[in-house]
């Protein structure tokens, strides 16, 4: 048995007062390197990893022009979930509260878009239009919001009525402009010049895609591809990925609050469940000084599994 | 006559170290840092070539694990950086060291959760290891945090489908007014620059706090009162010390 460092001021048990033997650090943490090398090498070449290809604007709306049209319209009459999202987007809502806490209007509207501007009128007006597309244009800005309500309003029943497909509503005055409006910016996106404008900044290079993300989440397709590839919070879709990749398995409890009572059925359900989560990580961090909490190894045997080479030896 | 002029000895120059006699303090803040350094961390105590007697289970090896796996990911991930966010898509060599970063993750992940629920059942906060089991854990989250915004800057629908989800946890506590993850950039900087060099030091401190304190005793058996006695836990102070 070997004595190794002098003991610190505090009464505690020196590690190597309990004998010592032979190791090599070194050699241990290489052989480690090498292993762990090993099985990431294997792994990547039999699973490799998943790449599904992301969706278009252009993909979305030649695939779905009825969902494209029906959500250019919610942007356009503000019912979209962007356009009634509130802060950090808009005042359209006051956004969650945790308790009495309202987080998300304290932070404020640091990201603004209007939905209608952002997506649908500001796109036709930057790009070139033929004389029918500018007066229709015209003649929407320059209308009361009311008559613009009640233009939206006519053509949202009558998409509805004719199960989202634009080509099969009805011609009528009651929709004003905004059938023109809403097929030429279905033209823009099929072409794919609208993924760029909305990917505009105003500078020549882009790195922010918050204004094309939020507008395919508005619509019903990406969340149509990601319920069939299990990606779905009611599928616990954290932990997977594209193709039943493993994901983010490691947030098993954060996504598990997500699926029981009061968060599923909560209006403030993200607000609940990401208190939930920063108090427990609190606890997780604290631990030591939590009694209770720090003594339950000592109820739980498994660290007479761990050291029971030692208590054996002990009990001789 | 020679030219020749035989020098006296040299006379050696006073170490620094060495300049240093009993109660005598030389060197400023340099000698002072590095006094303390060497106090809290002796080489034998920093690298030692001998381990207590107890530390005899498979459980310790998940350790080491960890730090290896998170080299594996530091490399996998450099690889990635230097070529560019866009490579993976459309290389095969690319393709796989994205398949080499996934999979280092998974593990890194899974050795380090192991290591955690060991360190738990250890209780391996007594003796002044509080502050060991801060840094093992808020690297544990900085980890969680780091591998979030990787998922985010993929360029592919599962970022499109995540960043889209996440938004709204984030938008609800009023995170997401600054830390947009709908903004490639942004996320960008976080995972390849911010939370890495965060993540990296904590787990540095981490190493060298296992290294000050040394691998935590066993839990004294109530039938064996022949053991050293040790304390429930740290208090804050020794914590902060």
């Amino acid at each position: 048995m070997t004595s190794h460092s002098p003991h610190a001021p505090h009464a505690e048990p020196d590690p190597y007062s309990f004998g010592s033997r032979p190791y090599d650090l070194v050699k241990e943490f290489t052989i480690a390197l090498v292993a762990v090398l090993a099985l990431t090498f294997a792994l990547a070449a039999v699973f490799s990893s998943p790449d599904e290809k992301p969706m278009t604007i252009a993909s979305w709306a030649k695939a779905d022009p009825g969902d494209f049209t029906a959500t250019a319209l919610a942007e356009l009459d503000g019912s979209s979930g962007t356009a009634s999202y509130g802060p950090p987007y808009n005042t359209a809502a006051d956004g969650q509260k945790l308790g009495p806490l309202a987080l998300a209007k304290a932070a404020g509207v640091t990201h603004p878009i209007d939905a209608a501007q952002a997506f649908v009128l500001g796109p036709l007006a930057a790009a070139p239009q033929d004389p029918a597309v500018t007066s229709a244009l015209s003649t929407y800005n320059a209308a009361s919001a009311d008559q613009q309500a009640k233009w939206t309003g006519a053509y949202s029943d009558a998409l509805t009525k004719a199960n989202d497909d634009p080509a099969k509503v009805t011609a009528s005055d009651a929709f004003g402009p905004v059938p023109v409006l809403l097929g030429q910016l279905l033209q823009q996106a099929q072409t794919g010049s609208l993924d760029g404008a909305l990917l505009s900044e105003g500078g020549f290079y882009q790195t922010d895609y918050t204004l094309p993300l939020l507008f395919l989440a508005d619509g019903s397709d990406l969340a149509a591809q990601a319920d069939a590839q299990h990606l779905s919070g009611d599928q616990w879709g954290m932990m997977n990925e594209t193709g039943n990749f493993p994901g983010q398995a490691w947030l098993w409890l954060y996504t598990f609050w997500y699926q029981i009572s009061p968060f599923n059925s909560s209006d403030n359900a993200d607000a609940l469940v990401w208190g939930t989560m920063a108090v427990l990580s609190l606890v997780f961090v604290f631990v030591p000084f939590i009694p209770g909490l720090r003594s339950i190894p000592r109820l739980v045997p498994v660290y007479r599994l761990i050291w029971r080479q030692h208590y054996r030896e002990l009990q001789q | 006559m020679s030219e020749h002029v035989i020098a006296p000895p040299p006379t050696p120059e006073p170490s620094p170290v060495a300049g240093a006699t009993d109660g005598e303090l030389t060197g400023g803040w340099t000698g002072a840092v590095r006094r303390g350094a060497v106090r809290a961390l002796p080489p034998d105590k920093l690298l030692p070539d001998t381990q207590p007697k107890y530390v005899a289970s498979w459980i310790y090896v998940f350790g080491v694990l960890t730090l290896a796996a998170f080299l594996v990911v530091l490399g996998s991930g450099a690889v990635l950086a230097l070529k560019g966010p866009a490579w993976w898509h459309g290389s095969a060599v690319g393709h796989y060291f994205n398949s080499l970063h996934l999979w280092s993750v998974e593990l890194f992940m899974a050795f380090m959760v192991i290591h955690l629920w060991g360190k738990f059942f250890m209780a391996a906060w007594r003796g002044r290891r509080a502050l060991t089991w801060i840094t093992g854990a808020v690297s544990f989250l900085g980890s969680v945090g780091t591998a979030f915004t990787g998922y985010l800057v993929q360029q592919n629908f599962d970022s499109q489908w995540i960043s889209t989800q996440a938004k709204d946890g984030l938008n609800s506590v009023g995170i997401g007014a600054y830390f947009n993850v709908t903004d490639f950039g942004q996320m960008l900087m976080w995972h390849i620059v911010l939370l890495p060099a965060v993540v990296g030091l904590i787990v540095v401190l981490h190493i060298l706090m296992v290294r000050r304190r040394g691998v935590v005793p066993p839990i004294a058996l109530r039938s064996a009162p022949a053991e050293p006695a040790e304390r429930e836990t740290a208090t804050e102070e020794e914590a902060a010390r």
